[in-house]
């Protein structure tokens, strides 16, 4: 039945199902603040958005015996929240955030602005699987990461530091293919220039 | 997106989260490609940016806000089969 699963998801699944507290733990760190994220993004306030975390979070145990596996745990998680939240979202009568990437306010990328003779100078480049970027590199991530406007911050997030897939996003949020690739290129371009900064 | 024969630099930067979605034409991968064999400061651009979504994948997700995670757990105490 869950062959299809992940060793790792079919260990939580059953560990869910068995009602073992360090599989909850296991789900919460993974993906606690995902969903709480995701949740944001349809609600208008923070206590809303924690209701539906609550409200999906029943759900997932009322479906948790029936769970099949057709879907990795996560795809499945964020769809339950998603529909939670969207619920909610059509009771409080706001409108879905995404239409236009709610992100125009925003700056354009810094990236945009290198001109079309200029060469990147490229001090700080490094093979994948060189030197691992310092603790005060990483805070300068974050830092970045807390700075985007939120449809980009949560974009960045799910895909780059959860490691939700192109389609899990796009479905937890609702995005167009488009949208979801342009959040998420303005997010990384911000990120790769803060660090850029940072190493100059 | 229609590109003419050759890509600009700033085509590159503007491109490059679909090469890396492996969402581009054939035609346009074809030209990013061409272009990275020629011009190293836009193969330090994508190495650039290879890092930087290696280095925010090493980064701890978020933890719950305490009280809430207080309230997941006792529901699931709650529904416990045991
Ligand atoms: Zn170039």
């Amino acid at each position: 039945m869950e062959e299809l699963l992940s060793p790792e998801d079919a260990r939580l699944v059953e560990g869910l199902r068995n009602g073992d507290e360090a599989a909850f733990r296991g789900v919460m760190r993974e993906y606690g603040s995902a969903m709480l994220r995701v949740a944001q993004m349809y609600v208008s306030s923070r206590a809303v958005a924690e209701e539906v975390v609550q409200e999906a979070w029943l759900g997932v145990l009322k479906g948790i015996g029936r769970f099949e596996g057709r879907s990795s745990l996560k795809t499945w998680l964020f769809r339950i929240v998603a529909n939670t939240a969207k619920t909610r979202g059509v009771r409080e009568a706001r409108s879905i955030p995404f239409s236009a990437l709610g992100d125009d306010e925003d700056a354009v990328d810094p990236d945009r602005f290198l001109g079309p003779e200029e060469r990147f100078p490229g001090h700080w480049a490094q093979p994948p699987e060189g030197r691992v970027l310092g603790a005060e590199a990483m805070h300068v991530i974050e830092r970045a990461i807390e700075r985007l406007p939120p449809a980009q911050r949560t974009v960045i997030t799910l895909r780059d530091l959860h490691g939700l897939s192109a389609e899990e996003v796009r479905n937890a949020l609702d995005l167009t293919e488009t949208n979801q690739r342009v959040l998420l290129h303005r997010a990384r371009a911000k990120v790769r220039s803060a660090l850029e900064e940072y190493m100059r | 997106m229609r590109l003419d024969r050759e890509l600009a630099c700033r085509d590159i930067v503007e491109l490059v989260t679909g090469y890396l979605e492996h969402a581009l034409p054939p035609g346009d991968r074809e030209r990013f490609e061409e272009h990275l064999v020629f011009c190293d400061g836009c193969g330090t651009y994508l190495d650039q940016m290879r890092a930087t979504i290696a280095a925010t994948g090493r980064l701890e997700p978020a933890a719950l806000p305490a009280e809430l995670e207080a309230r997941l757990l006792e529901a699931f105490r709650g529904w416990r089969p045991a």
